[in-house]
């Protein structure tokens, strides 16, 4: 199955770039250069990972990543970042991030980490399906 | 040495580092597309070994942004080897026209960050000082500062350099939050030392700062 992702970089020629990369593996891309069109998207679209820049103008990463994760609490969100250090990343896991690289990222590992992403997605809506059936089947008294 | 001198030794080596690190995750950025790109290249070559031919146009437009990259991380490193080089001297004519231009550079990227924008004035003659370029650069950078917390909703601050009967002025403008700034965070303990040091002041006007700077004036001293 395809993956879907949303590359989020205030850099139109990294973003353009790594998009292409990316569609070339078949993966569906869709971009934004700044926080806030990247939460417009986040409500229409259904991703299985945000690709997400931690330093933007305006509203950084880690407020992006805030709004992003209250917008939908299962969303996964790999942050990309210019100097990671101990402190920002255990910053951006505690803030609800799933994991944290440096630029300039190895494509390679960088799609490891969205087919990771993708994976644990699926597992969060098959619990929850599972959660809503033991629901219903209480109710009923099944 | 002086508690003065001490304070502005201290704040100096801040505003390197945070200079530094800044030009550090400019040039990061500028490494990211180009490693993008360079892996782009490698997709294409393999693309066009299974067969699938690769237009020569993209090809070019590839290669075009390689080359725009490469003039952005040039330019970046310039400006680093200008503010590197600005402690060669204790004391240095200098055009205030250049400190401008310098600082405006090393600035860009805060301003980015909090969507303002930084605009040179207008250049006009040669505006020239005899000042420790350093410390003035990192005086220009406190009044710039301050002048991006004072933008209000114009979100432009023009930096203008212009020539005046005692040396020179550089003119922060248009600060329409300026009144609601607070007095007693600007210019603070490191920008005071520096306008003694340099023999420098501070004029507010409404909706704008202005630093007067001396024509003349030694090192600052130890």
């Amino acid at each position: 199955m395809t993956e879907r992702v949303l590359l989020v970089d205030d850099e139109q020629d990294f973003l353009e770039t790594l998009a292409a990369r990316m569609r070339a593996r078949d993966m569906e891309v869709a971009t934004a250069a700044e926080a806030r069109t990247a939460l417009e998207k986040v409500v229409d679209g259904d991703f299985d990972a945000v690709i997400l820049d931690l330093q933007m103008p305006e509203m950084d990463g880690i407020e992006t990543l805030k709004a992003l994760k209250a917008k939908n609490p299962d969303l996964q969100v790999i942050l990309l970042t210019g100097h990671a250090t101990p402190a920002s990343g255990v910053e951006a896991m505690k803030l609800g991030a799933v994991d944290f690289l440096e630029k300039p990222a190895d494509l390679r590992l960088l799609l490891e980490k969205i087919r990771a992403a993708k994976a644990t997605r699926m597992l969060i809506a098959e619990k929850k399906t599972q959660e809503k059936i033991r629901k219903i089947l209480e109710e009923r008294s099944w | 040495m002086t508690q003065e001198s001490e304070s502005i030794g201290e704040a100096g080596l801040r505003f390197f580092g945070k200079m530094s690190a800044s030009i550090s995750h400019e040039i990061k950025n500028v490494l990211a597309i180009i490693n993008e790109i360079g892996g782009l290249l490698e997709d294409l070559a393999l693309m066009a070994g299974r067969g699938r031919p690769v237009a020569p146009e993209r090809l070019e437009t590839v290669g075009t942004k390689l080359q725009q990259q490469v003039q952005r991380a040039d330019r970046i490193v310039k400006t680093m080897n200008a503010f590197s080089h600005s402690v060669d001297e204790k004391s240095q004519a200098v055009d205030l026209n250049d400190v401008v231009a310098l600082v405006i550079a090393l600035a860009g990227r805060f301003a980015a960050m909090r969507g303002l924008s930084l605009v040179p004035g207008a250049r006009g003659e040669a505006v020239a000082v005899t000042t420790a370029p350093f410390h003035l650069m990192h005086l220009v950078w406190l009044c710039l500062s301050h002048g991006m917390d004072a933008a209000g909703e114009s979100r432009t601050v023009t930096v203008t350099a212009t020539k005046s009967r005692t040396g020179g002025e550089i003119r922060f403008a248009p600060l329409q939050g300026l009144a609601e700034t607070s007095a007693e965070a600007f210019p603070g303990a490191a920008g005071q030392a520096l306008l003694a040091a340099l023999g420098a002041e501070i004029v507010s006007a409404p909706a704008e700062l202005v630093l007067v700077v001396p024509a003349g004036r030694g090192a600052p001293p130890l």
